[in-house]
């Protein structure tokens, strides 16, 4: 076996997935779901880490915006909204699969990794063809780039995402709207019964005026 | 230069840590979240695939990826809001009617 050299991006590399990989352990091990979304985004911030040690600023600047921005932000919200108290298990029904987790967490690593080993991991010596001109090393993952095939070669899948992110507005919308008959129902009981207790107190203070001019 | 293999490596364990949470938590925000962890572990191999084969469509798969996660959260949040509101649990093992 070769010697394996130590640079300072395997350093980095080591460091990055020495967290990301106890902060993904941690986010499944919490009781506290608020806990696991901060080291969930922990976990992403050190992918973007990952991904601008690999040469991708784009992908590095999208995953912190959008990830770790915008889809935490909406996690954390509805944490805080739902208001959750702490992890009521009353009956955990199903307690002997905690017990299987861990052969099952050996068994699908050692399967991947097996798929790994395989993987041809020499660099092929021809540049492709989808790389503008150009050094296409140098020049990959800058926006420009991916800009360049965005809008020539994948048009059509990035025309269908925009609708899919306009179908999933509405759809959340229509999924978190409250059901207003539903609601009208519930008001009307409650002022039925505000108007009942109203009515008593009424008629017991006309009762004890009654015995009070007996 | 960090070798193709690592990238790959450190991936697979993500991706593994998420399977085990999806098993082992019952919190239905909880499953979620290894959702999105499990997502980003197939996306670090994207890109780093897209490195190693100098080829940048790898990266346009993440911003798509990344956009299709984005409207799941949406929704599934919302749908975990109207569980909740109907059920006042999100513990999935009592939510297992198919029906609200």
């Amino acid at each position: 076996m070769e010697q394996i050299a130590i640079d300072i991006p395997r350093l980095l590399f080591l460091a990055f997935a020495g967290i990301a990989v106890v902060a993904a352990f941690n986010l499944i091990l919490q009781r506290n779901p608020i806990y696991s979304a901060l080291s969930l985004i922990v976990t992403l911030c050190v992918m973007a880490a990952l991904f601008l040690l690999l040469n991708a600023p784009f992908i590095a600047v999208i995953q912190i915006v959008v990830y770790a921005g915008a889809i935490m932000v909406l996690f954390v919200f509805v944490i805080m909204l739902l208001n959750i108290r702490e992890e009521e298990s009353k009956i955990d029904r199903q307690k002997y699969l905690k017990w299987l987790a861990a052969p099952m967490f050996l068994a699908l690593l050692a399967q991947v990794f097996a798929v790994i080993r395989y993987v041809d991991t020499t660099p092929p010596s021809i540049p492709s063809a989808n790389a503008p001109g150009g050094n296409p090393a140098e020049s990959l993952g800058t926006v420009e780039s991916i800009a360049n095939a965005m809008f020539t070669t994948y048009v059509l899948p990035f025309e269908a995402t925009s609708v899919l992110i306009l179908m999933a507005i509405v759809g959340s919308m229509l999924l978190a709207k409250r059901d207003s008959k539903q609601d009208i129902e519930r008001i009307e009981t409650a002022l039925d019964a505000e108007q009942a207790e109203q009515e008593q107190a009424h008629l017991a203070a006309e009762k004890s005026n009654k015995e009070v001019a007996a | 230069m960090v070798p193709l293999s690592w990238y790959l490596a450190l991936s697979a364990v993500l991706f593994t840590i998420g399977v085990v949470g999806v098993v082992i938590q019952r919190n239905i925000i909880v499953l979620f979240m290894c959702i999105e962890l499990m997502l980003n572990a197939v996306n670090l191999t994207l890109v780093s695939f897209s490195r190693y084969l100098g080829d940048v469509t790898g990266q346009l798969f993440v911003f798509i990826v990344m956009a299709v996660a984005a409207a799941e959260a949406a929704v599934g949040l919302a749908i975990i809001i109207s569980l909740f509101r109907n059920r006042e649990t999100l513990n999935v093992d009592e939510a297992d009617l198919l029906k609200l």
